[in-house]
């Protein structure tokens, strides 16, 4: 029998342990990643001929990033390794991809999604000015390009990476004009114990809150967003926020690196017709997903904060256990004991994922106080108030029939940066739960695809 | 409120059912629409949203003139324009015998109505500097234009409902019946409609239901393929079909004021009626861009960022079924519009209002009647 084709999409945490368990058994996996070079986002290797150290790239994450390289340098030549290359569809038994304006096509016996996430993210008033980014957009640009998105930088939102990020701004020399987290001090507390699942990770936020405030930064928990300040030709100016106690403040600034946790890249999962469920705690539909990594299609396997957030560590054991599963489903034999005890790795991250649920919530007040002159769907410049127009007046409850009435989600990103405030905002102008609202179809392609694409003949 | 039985009952909730609903209220019927998703989520919503004459069936042209006065009475009949607009549809073609083609039904729709200009070289290329090289000939019907369909089924049915129909979406129909000289539609969730009359407007589902009543019809369910583009500047004016008996080369275009380009054709995807899902095939959006590029070089420049589809239902003559049955007293049927019910939707409601209303329809529709799908035995054994 031929060898099984085992397709991996993603080359993160998660897409590169999946493919050494594989490589480990004797397959030979195509690894597809739209990246350059190998890591994902959170241990995105800057590019070739940049020196900077691992210490001075990942501090606290070092070893673990230095561990993954080196885990998929040892891979070259026992991998298909398919770079920049995007996987923009998935049929029957195929996925699609389009590498350098060529599209082919790539049958799989079995396929495992490492997609990762993007950052959630919440509207604020003024949020369209140049100068906004997402946190993972601002950290992109110091890890890939030693650059700061600007010369003072608001970091706002709620959830680890919005210290983790100010902090490596810091570290890099930039001036942090202040860390605006919307969770409040108690909720963080109440997360505690759960957080205490993983200690270390634990005691590194602590010690980025900790040096932030030694160098002055101001950090303040319980912040209400009010406004992005600026005008069209300057860009970002300063931002206005509640504080706690109910003063306003507001804080000069060019740049603003927003974020509210993560919200899995689900499209391809989508597009492979996996089912999706509605997870109440972090008020977003997941992908259906077993602890093994298997979706609800046969030969089709999830892993890493594309199904499930539990941050890199949980994806490279989620990437790990998804070739497992794929390997004993393709009737090869596997380890049981070492899936037995991925699996009770995998039970503490849980803990620690429903800590960061609670300590960090995601502020749904936010979405109902949106104000309605505020763009809510920046790709087509749709406010709050329009959104709210088609759903009192026309009778759009749902995600997909707000969209074709109002145009929010239908954009270049396809709502992965409004879909889920978009629905909270439905939601609250219908006077309906959110999951009833539901989500927004995935339609490829996934990222944007040239006309002058044309298939390849493999 | 009491609404479980009506003058008329409409099993379908599209942009057909929806305008025949808003239709007999202005008549004064009373009028219930069954919908087992959301009104207008079908064919009726996930097409190109061409708004054109140019192009029909002969024997459809005086139902399309009927919607078209429709069309340009839009917003004062239902309060909402539905986007539509005309900046006119060109028909070009690639090929002399193509030419001719276009150039005889200029001639043969003159006693019609329709003001067809056929543009050639120069001039063509002045007016519409966009177009490929290889474009020989554009027939420009000035009048005709397009609008978006996602608005017009919902804009149809809530225009209808201010006026008294009452519309239930995600209410699914699972049992229709004729007893006592009433119809009776069961459904899933247990609650019974009844009506002396009934209007089957479901799409690609009509088939289904005409056959409970004896009328099976050879309908096929076919997904449309349809993508938009990233914005551009706002250039391209009338939307463009081609004209040819390729089907890879039956591309059709039209620009949107706010920029983005909006293109189908080249061929049909599968749909699967019982899950309610048809899925755009990606071979084909490479074909569609592969024509993209020869009709329309300048989006080559641009990228894709969305494609779907929906369900249509098409009939082995393209003429949609429309009238009352052929067996059973006090049904209707609207439904099988064979990918070009956009245009002639509102004027399909108005007609089938006026059939139900009075008895009798000033616009003909003697072609599209299911009769002529009926099995004739007797005229079968004549012909042996």
């Amino acid at each position: 029998m031929a060898q099984a084709r085992v397709v991996v999409v993603g080359a993160g945490p998660a897409g590169v342990r999946c493919a050494e368990q594989l490589v480990a058994a004797g397959l030979r996996p195509i690894v597809i990643d739209e990246g350059r070079r190998d890591g994902g986002q959170i241990y995105r290797r800057q590019p070739e001929g940049f020196t900077r150290s691992y210490a001075t790239l990942y501090g606290s994450e070092a070893q673990r990033a230095e561990s993954l390289h080196r885990g998929f340098d040892a891979l070259k030549g026992r991998i298909d390794y398919r770079s920049e290359t995007l996987a923009w569809n998935i049929t029957a038994g195929e996925l699609h991809v389009v590498h350098e304006g060529a599209a082919s096509r790539i049958g799989f016996d079995a396929l495992i999604i490492c997609s990762g996430a993007t950052d959630r993210l919440m509207p604020v008033k003024g949020w369209h000015y140049a100068g906004t980014y997402s946190l993972g957009a601002a950290q992109i640009a110091l890890k890939s390009q030693a650059c700061s998105v600007g010369r003072e930088v608001v970091f706002m939102g709620t959830g680890p990476l919005l210290y983790l990020v100010a902090y490596q701004y810091l570290k890099a020399g930039a001036k942090v004009a202040g860390v605006l987290d919307t969770s409040r001090l108690r909720d963080q507390l109440k997360a505690l114990p759960q957080l205490l699942a993983r200690p270390r990770l634990l005691r590194n936020g602590l010690s980025f809150m900790a040096s932030l405030r030694k160098a002055g930064v101001p950090l303040l928990a319980g912040i209400e967003p009010l406004e992005i300040k600026g005008d069209a030709q300057q860009g970002v100016q300063s931002v206005v926020v509640r504080e706690a106690n109910g003063a306003q403040r507001e804080i000069a600034c060019d740049a603003v690196a927003m974020g509210y946790h993560l919200r899995p890249e689900t499209q391809l999962a989508d597009l492979a017709r996996c089912a999706f469920r509605f997870d109440p705690e972090g008020r977003q539909w997941l992908p259906e997903v077993t602890l093994e990594g298997r979706s609800s299609v046969p030969g089709v396997y999830l892993a890493g904060d594309g199904a499930r957030i539990l941050g890199a560590d949980g994806a490279e054991n989620a990437g790990r256990l998804a070739a497992l599963s794929a390997l004993a489903d393709l009737g090869l034999q596997v380890d049981r004991a070492a899936v037995e005890q991925l699996l009770g790795q995998q039970q503490k991250m849980d803990r620690f994922r429903r800590g960061l649920v609670q300590g960090f919530p995601w502020p749904v007040q936010q979405a109902a106080q949106l104000p309605d002159e505020a763009i809510v769907c920046r790709c087509e410049s749709i406010t709050a108030g329009e959104l709210r127009r088609v759903t009192r007046e026309m009778g759009a409850c749902e995600a997909n029939r707000a969209k074709a009435f109002s145009r929010v989600g239908m954009g270049r990103c396809q709502g992965r940066y409004c879909g889920q405030a978009g629905a909270e905002i439905v939601a609250h102008a219908a006077g309906v739960p959110v999951e009833l609202v539901g989500r927004l179809r995935g339609q490829a392609p996934v990222k944007p695809l040239a006309v002058v694409t044309r298939e390849e003949q493999e | 409120m009491n609404a479980q039985s009506a003058d008329v009952l409409i099993i379908g909730g599209g942009l057909m059912g929806a305008s025949a609903a808003y239709f007999l209220r202005r008549r004064g019927v009373s009028v219930i629409v069954l919908e087992r998703g959301l009104v207008g989520q079908q064919a009726s919503g996930t097409n190109f949203g061409n708004a054109r004459r140019q192009a029909r069936n002969l024997q459809q042209l005086p139902l399309a003139n009927r919607a078209y006065e429709i069309w340009k009475q839009l917003p004062q009949l239902i309060d909402d324009d539905l986007e539509f607009v005309q900046p006119g549809h060109i028909r070009v073609a690639y090929t002399e015998e193509q030419v001719g083609v276009l150039e005889k039904y200029a001639r043969d729709t003159r006693e019609y109505g329709l003001h067809l200009q056929m543009i050639y070289g120069d001039e063509m290329r002045a007016r519409y500097p966009f177009l490929g090289k290889e474009v020989r000939a554009a027939s420009l019907s000035p009048d005709d234009g397009h609008a978006n369909p996602r608005l017009a089924a919902p804009a149809f049915a809530r225009a209808a409902i201010r006026i008294g129909a009452h519309i239930f979406e995600n209410t699914e129909v699972t049992e229709l019946a004729k007893e006592g000289g009433e119809f009776r539609a069961g459904c899933s969730d247990g609650r019974v409609f009844r009506a002396p009359s009934m209007l089957v407007a479901s799409g690609a589902w009509g088939d289904t239901m005409s056959a409970q009543f004896g009328e099976p019809v050879p309908l096929v369910a076919r997904g449309p393929q349809l993508g938009v583009t990233e914005p551009m500047p706002y250039r391209i004016g009338p939307s463009i079909g081609v004209a040819t008996p390729l089907l890879e080369e039956t591309l059709y275009v039209r620009q949107i004021k706010r920029g983005n380009i909006i293109f189908g054709g080249c061929g049909r995807g599968p749909a699967h009626t019982d899950t309610r899902r048809a899925y755009v095939l990606p071979e084909h959006i490479l074909t569609q861009f592969r024509q993209l590029a020869r009709l329309l070089p300048p989006v080559a420049r641009l990228s894709v960022i969305r494609t779907w589809s929906g369900i249509e239902g098409y009939m082995p003559d393209s003429l949609p079924i429309m009238g009352p049955s052929a067996k059973v007293s006090g049904l209707y049927y609207a439904f099988g519009f064979s990918g070009h019910g956009f245009q002639i939707g509102p004027g399909v409601g108005d007609v089938m209002a006026e059939l139900i209303a009075t008895g009798s329809t000033s616009t003909p529709i003697e072609p599209f009647l299911i009769k002529r799908f009926m099995q004739a035995p007797a005229e079968q054994v004549l012909a042996v």
